[in-house]
């Protein structure tokens, strides 16, 4: 059991031994100076990359889980796995493609930016949606329904409570999968981190790659972070142990 | 229509090609991954402790933005001068793999019913011939699954390994942007949102073919 | 009160689900819904709340046509429980308990009173139970929570699908007796969905047969048991069914009729039983252990006899077995 403790714990320094030397090699060659010297253009960026993140996460959202709903209504049940069909399908299609696609439709700027990752993240929000309330036991909506409670009342209080661990994963793995997208924006136009990222690849600069993909990473990881937290705090304390996995 | 046959007519033999080579790359990536993640995998169930971290630095790996990975990694590799091109998209795409296949194949073999494990143990099986009869046969569904996941997230994320000189389909998009062309655009994500159907097909038939039918729920 | 007139569902011209079945669940009485599987038991105890409609005929609530209530308002007004316990892994025990008084609009003291008092009722102390979540109990537990939220808003009407089914046969007795205790309290009208007659024979006031959509026999269960309607019945109920009739009667019965053996106060190990306990059990338990002879206890847990397996075969014989040959052959 202790071995086993052991190479547990030398695999988790070695990792953060190979990240902080990472980090001392590229402070070391000046690979972060971009940051410092022209900050004024790195706020700029930093902001453009949220705020397209932002705006187009908070549209997805908007979109994707009242039609995850809708189409898990009675009403709507027979037409559910065109939609889910149309959904795992559209997920095939490279991200980078519905940027480029865009242009075409939209023309270069922040719009065609905002709508294609807009379109992008509305998937995988939708998918967990209605994964989320379909996994719901049957049993559980009859007695909901047997005990006299009114549509409106199963649905706040008895399926999203129960599939907000799956919506809430959904919104997390889109937001997260939206943050490098929006890097890759520049080719709208729409700025961005990925600005820098682009310039290091065609300018062979170390500085402009590090610059660009470390601040992307970070806010991906920081983004991830703090949903799991917020997904923490949101599912009701009973339906987060059987989901759990 | 027109145009797209007389596209089709001067591209297709390209497109082929860089299918092809978009394949190449992803299924190199794959064979190395699964070299790596499923004796990983299967290892981890004999160690909760570094079963935890592993799983925990896997999924934090797929969350950095693929154009990120391959920023960092360029001038990682240009220290030994493969900065750019093959290199450094397959090592990306190999890292990325690892999450879907090590987690799956921990949790597929946890999840082995333990009675069955118990009969097997009880039976005189050595670890050894219990992994390689009862445990791995019983857990390769979700192990599938877990590569067929690895596949399809590689297929897209080659494409923009093409920014770095790693060749396949993303080259149809990334010209398309940069000469404005939407024939170019187009048939390139078709053909890799085609790639990525067909890999899943093949992949789901493969694992059909090798799941006993009482497994195959 | 519940009454089905005649009542009659069909999908279609071809499929008749429920054949024209007409009785009444009297005031405070449970009627046990019996049957194989498919024979439309549950889709009838479906019916009383408008979860499943009616094609033809009617069902009559205390008084009211069900099809001129809203649903809504008559679901309130009646208990349901399920087999799978139905409770809300997302809300505390209290808070699922609680719904229908929540629904309701009752205020915050009466729902904690009620739930004290439902709490008690089950025997799970309530400040202790009520912020728990419904995994964190044992499938009896759970059984029983449901059973009280069924109860929370004191409906006159209880619908009861199988809802012990799921649980090992050792919790489901305990469970059983524990809901009769409860019953001979709170007097419930109740419909009660079972395909295990055993169950059927001890909670039932009345049963109701049901052989794909018709009723074939609706009688108590003494009565179903001493007089099978038809071949159907009594092959539903078993060849055995002389020794299963024999839960629907106590030690006191036999000692009316045939009188107890002489208590020896030499054996002193031998085990007691009540003289309320059924005959179905004392016959298991002398069957079970190596004496021949049990102790029976009175009310105020005096030894007032013994009884013999010889004793409870000769009331079988002349008590059970005479009153059911004298109808009926078989």
């Amino acid at each position: 059991m202790k071995r086993k403790k052991i190479i547990g714990n030398s695999v988790r320094f070695a990792l953060y031994a190979a990240v902080a030397v990472f980090f001392i090699w590229a402070i070391s060659n000046s690979y972060f100076d971009y940051i410092f010297s022209q900050s004024d253009t790195f706020l700029v960026l930093l902001r453009q990359h949220v705020v397209l993140v932002l705006v187009s996460s908070l549209l997805a959202i908007l979109i994707a889980v009242p039609a995850g709903i809708l189409i898990t209504r009675p009403k709507f049940k027979k037409v559910e796995w065109v939609f889910s069909n149309i959904a795992n399908l559209g997920q095939t299609i490279p991200s980078l493609a519905v940027l480029a696609l865009m242009i075409s439709i939209l023309g270069i700027g922040f719009q065609t930016a905002v709508f294609a990752l807009f379109i992008y993240s509305i998937l995988p929000i939708f998918r967990n949606t209605v994964a989320g309330i379909d996994s719901i036991d049957k049993n559980m909506i009859d007695a909901a329904k047997g005990m006299g409670m009114k549509p409106h009342q199963i649905l706040f209080r008895i399926e999203l409570p129960n599939s907000a661990y799956s919506i809430l994963a959904g919104i997390r793995t889109a937001v997260v999968l939206n943050i490098g997208t929006a890097a890759l924006a520049y080719v709208v136009g729409a700025g961005g981190l990925g600005v820098w990222i682009f310039t290091g690849i065609n300018l062979f600069d170390n500085g402009f790659l590090i610059s660009g993909a470390i601040p992307v990473t970070l806010l991906a990881i920081l983004a991830d972070y703090i949903l799991r937290k917020v997904e923490y705090i949101v599912v009701p304390k009973g339906s987060r142990r059987v989901e759990k996995a | 229509m027109d145009n797209w046959a007389r596209f089709l007519e001067v591209n297709s033999s390209r497109i082929l090609e860089l299918t092809i080579d978009h394949a190449i790359l992803v299924s190199l990536a794959i064979f190395v991954a699964l070299l790596i993640g499923i004796p990983l995998g299967i290892y981890l169930t004999t160690n909760q402790y570094l079963a935890d971290t592993v799983l925990q630095i896997a999924s934090i790996t797929l969350t950095i933005p693929s154009i990120a990975l391959f920023g960092v990694m360029i001038p990682i590799f240009s220290l030994i001068n493969q900065g750019i091109g093959f290199v450094p998209a397959f090592v990306a795409l190999v890292l990325y793999s690892q999450l879907p296949i090590i987690r799956n194949t921990y949790t597929g073999i946890k999840n082995v019913n333990p009675e069955m494990r118990d009969a097997a143990i009880g039976m005189g099986m050595k670890t050894r011939q219990r992994l390689l009869r009862v445990e791995i046969p019983n857990a390769l569904p979700v192990i599938m699954a877990g590569v067929r996941t690895a596949v399809v997230m590689n297929i897209g994320i080659a494409v923009i390994a093409a920014y770095i000189g790693a060749g396949g389909l993303g080259v149809l998009i990334t010209q398309g942007i940069s000469r404005n062309d939407n024939y170019l655009i187009i048939s390139g994500s078709i053909a890799v949102a085609i790639l990525a159907i067909i890999a899943d097909a093949i992949l789901l038939l493969i694992q059909k073919r090798f799941t006993k039918k009482a497994i195959a729920e | 009160m519940i009454s089905f007139n005649h009542v009659t569902k069909s999908y279609g011209e071809e499929i008749t689900a429920i054949d024209d079945v007409d009785f009444t669940v009297e005031e405070g009485k449970i009627v046990v819904l019996l049957g194989p599987s498919g024979c439309g038991k549950t889709t009838l105890l479906r019916m009383v709340n408008q979860l499943e409609s009616i094609t033809k005929g009617e069902i009559v609530i205390n008084g009211e046509n069900s099809k001129d209530l809203d649903p809504i308002e008559l679901r309130r007004k009646i208990g349901y429980v399920i087999q799978s316990n139905g409770l809300f892994p997302n809300m505390t025990i209290e808070e699922n308990v609680m719904i229908v008084p929540d629904l309701l609009g009752w205020n915050k003291k009466k729902k904690r009173e009620r739930f004290e008092y439902l709490m008690n009722l089950i025997g799970l102390d309530p400040k202790d139970y009520g912020k728990r979540y419904p995994h964190e109990l044992s499938g009896g537990q759970q059984q029983r929570i449901g059973v009280v939220r069924a109860l929370a808003a004191d409906p006159p009407v209880m619908l009861m699908d199988e809802p012990f089914g799921a649980l090992d046969p050792i919790i489901r007795d305990k469970i059983q007796e524990e809901f009769l205790q409860i019953q001979r309290e709170v007097k419930k009208t109740i419909l009660f969905v079972s395909h295990d007659i055993d169950e059927a024979i001890k909670m039932a006031d009345k049963i109701v047969l049901l052989r794909d959509g018709k009723i074939m026999q609706f009688d108590t269960p003494s009565e179903m048991l001493a007089h099978p309607n038809n071949e159907f019945v009594s092959q539903f109920f078993g060849k055995d069914r002389a020794i299963k009739s024999l839960s629907l009667h106590t030690v006191q019965n036999l000692r009316e009729v045939i009188g107890l053996g002489p208590v020896d106060e030499a054996i002193q190990d031998t085990k007691t039983i009540h003289v309320h306990q059924d005959l179905r059990n004392t016959l298991s338990m002398l069957l079970n252990q190596e004496a021949d002879q049990v102790i029976v206890k009175d009310e105020q847990d005096e030894n007032i006899g013994t009884i013999t397996i010889d004793m409870v075969q000769k009331y079988l014989h002349f008590e059970i077995k005479g009153k059911m040959s004298a109808s009926q052959e078989g």
